[in-house]
């Protein structure tokens, strides 16, 4: 055994023991059976993908309630990541075109919000928003995710933009280039990559949330997230709560792919 | 007075960054068809100027002129003038191609004239072959065809390049400029370019416009001002030359070497001399004037030269490599007044 195998065993270990292992044990746990008081009963069953489709436990009858969670899920996150990256982008620019003082204090006023914990400002929405008669609902909802998202997808347009080749830019002028054609040429493909990282970064943590969707919606706007939370807390239902993560899983999965295969058909 | 297509002119023009003056009342001039360099050290105010030219700064004061057109206050977009960048500026999402036809499509040309005129221009730069490619896929050199193609396509009134070799190495450097000599003349367009390389703006220019502290500090054609320089900057940022403190006396300078015979009659009663390396002749005997008895003290062995090192002065001597003279040596030297400049300095 060489002595790069034996270094890259301790790698091999913690992936397997902090990653590996606890995505087997969810995937194991969403085929058994929970019991009444909320143990585990390791029978294989089917049952909570059966329920994950809408079936009911009781007497088989069907219902769109559940895939409409799965379904809003993906749409909240979806448009909480447009708007996101279409606020940022303009901001990116803003504030790179600041002094260098004016910079720090922008962004530094991006980030307060950030560190301050993500109960207590969505309280704090909630307060604003019944104020101005918005809450509950979606729209709160898209406030609150919007507000807490935002600062994932500012930080990686800006990095790019404050990086700019403004030589393009120049170039493009140069050469006749109308404003459009200046934005299209020389700017949006020097910026992809950030929107790229800001898509990724606001539509992953956007899939799973369930703080905002819970004080902000006022227990009518149900995002995936709420669903599993209820099952490994209130409900107890490991079992149903670890087939909504494996769903989950596939969702997010599924979109940064779409992602991935949009910017590679995008690129020369 | 008539102006032709691609003439420039330039007077006046101040600009400042802040509270630093970068170029201070500038005026030069560019004739149709005609190569014309701005040769200066970093921080002259060339690159400022050409950036001026094309648009992409506006002047304090003062007026650009082309083709006897005002275009002081015209955005980039709209001159007919295109840039040669110094790292070329390729749109990096573009093939070759495209990027030769970004103006052509800008201007709304219509696709088979472009792709005639792109394909001409190509085949001018030679670079007929690499028009799938792109940028990232391309050496240097060919970048700097690409860019030279994709300015020259939009046939400007004048082609202005800035620092366009700084990024390529020397013996490229070399070959490219005879290219972009051979390839002006080819299109008998007015080229400007900014440079602060003394043997690229000599070896390529019809005229040399030398830049310091933000003003125009002597033009006109490489030889002359090369020849006759008329400031201790001049003199000494074109090749070497060797410098002598003087006193104006009845028919000549009194300096450190003697009373010295110069080209013209100095206009100061204290001032400088200038005569460079290669014009100083070692001779067998005291010569009729400006004769002057020194030791080589050192030889510094250049190849195709020697540098010799003389004292008094120390005068500073290129020579012949099968010169027999040896360091310790006693010499007669003689400063040719033809060739002994006054400065105004």
């Amino acid at each position: 055994m060489g002595e790069g195998t034996l270094l890259a065993l301790g790698s091999i270990l913690w992936v397997t023991l902090l990653l590996v292992l606890p995505l087997l044990v969810m995937v194991a746990l969403a085929f058994a059976q929970s019991g009444a008081y909320g143990e585990i009963r390791w029978h294989f069953t089917l049952g909570n993908f059966r329920r994950l489709a809408g079936f009911s436990v009781l007497d088989g009858s069907w219902s769109p309630d559940t895939l409409l969670i799965l379904l809003r899920s993906v749409w909240v996150a979806g448009v909480t990541t447009l708007l996101c990256v279409a606020l940022s982008y303009p901001l990116a620019f803003f504030i790179a075109s600041r002094s260098r003082l004016t910079r720090a204090v922008l962004l530094g006023l991006v980030i307060v919000p950030f560190c301050t914990n993500l109960v207590v400002r969505t309280l704090g929405w909630r307060v604003l928003l019944e104020w101005a008669g918005l809450y509950p609902g979606p729209f709160a909802v898209f406030v609150g995710m919007v507000t807490s998202e935002l600062p994932f997808a500012l930080l990686p347009i800006y990095a790019v933009v404050e990086r700019l080749d403004w030589s393009l830019v120049e170039a493009a002028h140069d050469l006749y280039a109308s404003r459009t054609r200046v934005f299209l040429h020389a700017i949006l493909p020097q910026t992809l990559p950030g929107l790229a990282a800001a898509a990724i970064l606001t539509f992953i943590p956007a899939m799973g949330a369930f703080v905002v969707p819970d004080l902000l919606g006022g227990a009518k706007y149900w995002l995936v997230g709420n669903l599993i939370q209820q099952q490994f807390g209130v409900s107890r239902n490991l079992p149903f709560g670890a087939a909504v993560s494996l769903a989950l899983l596939v969702l997010t999965l599924a979109g940064l792919f779409l992602l991935r295969r949009h910017r590679k058909e995008g690129e020369p | 007075m008539t102006q032709g297509r691609g003439e420039l002119q330039v007077e006046g023009v101040s600009k400042s960054f802040g509270d630093t003056p970068v170029l201070r009342e500038v005026g030069m001039a560019v004739g149709g068809g005609e190569f014309v360099t701005l040769v200066g050290p970093s921080g002259c105010g060339k690159t400022t100027l050409i950036r001026i030219v094309a648009g992409l700064e506006l002047a304090d004061a003062g007026r650009v002129l082309l083709s006897g057109q005002d275009i002081t206050a015209l955005p980039a977009n709209r001159r007919p003038v295109n840039t040669v960048f110094q790292d070329y500026a390729l749109f990096p999402h573009l093939s070759v191609f495209e990027n030769v036809a970004f103006g052509l499509r800008s201007r709304r040309v219509p696709p088979p004239e472009v792709s005639r005129r792109v394909a001409a221009a190509l085949e001018l730069l030679q670079l007929g072959e690499l028009a799938r490619r792109h940028p990232h896929q391309l050496s240097g050199g060919q970048k700097q065809r690409v860019a030279l193609a994709r300015a020259l396509v939009n046939e400007p009134e004048l082609l202005l390049l800035d620092e366009p070799m700084s990024a390529l190495d020397a013996k490229l450097r070399a070959e490219v400029r005879l290219e972009l000599r051979r390839l002006q003349r080819e299109l008998g367009k007015a080229f400007l370019l900014v440079t602060h390389d003394q043997d690229e703006a000599m070896t390529v220019s019809d005229r040399i416009f030398v830049m310091h502290a933000g003003r125009i500090e002597q033009f006109g054609p490489p030889a002359e001002v090369y020849e006759h320089p008329t400031s201790r900057f001049v003199a000494e940022f074109l090749g070497a030359a060797n410098l002598l403190r003087g006193k104006a006396t009845d028919g000549g300078v009194e300096t450190a070497l003697g009373r010295l015979v110069t080209r013209s009659r100095p206009t100061w009663q204290d001032g400088t001399l200038a005569i460079r390396p290669e014009r100083i002749r070692i001779v067998p005997q005291a010569p009729a004037a400006n004769g002057v008895r020194g030791r080589i003290r050192e030889a510094v062995y250049c190849g195709d030269h020697v540098d010799l090192f003389v004292e008094p002065g120390p005068l500073r001597i290129r020579a012949d490599p099968s010169s027999p003279v040896r360091v310790g040596d006693e010499v007669w030297l003689e400063l040719p007044p033809e060739h002994l400049e006054v400065l105004r300095d």
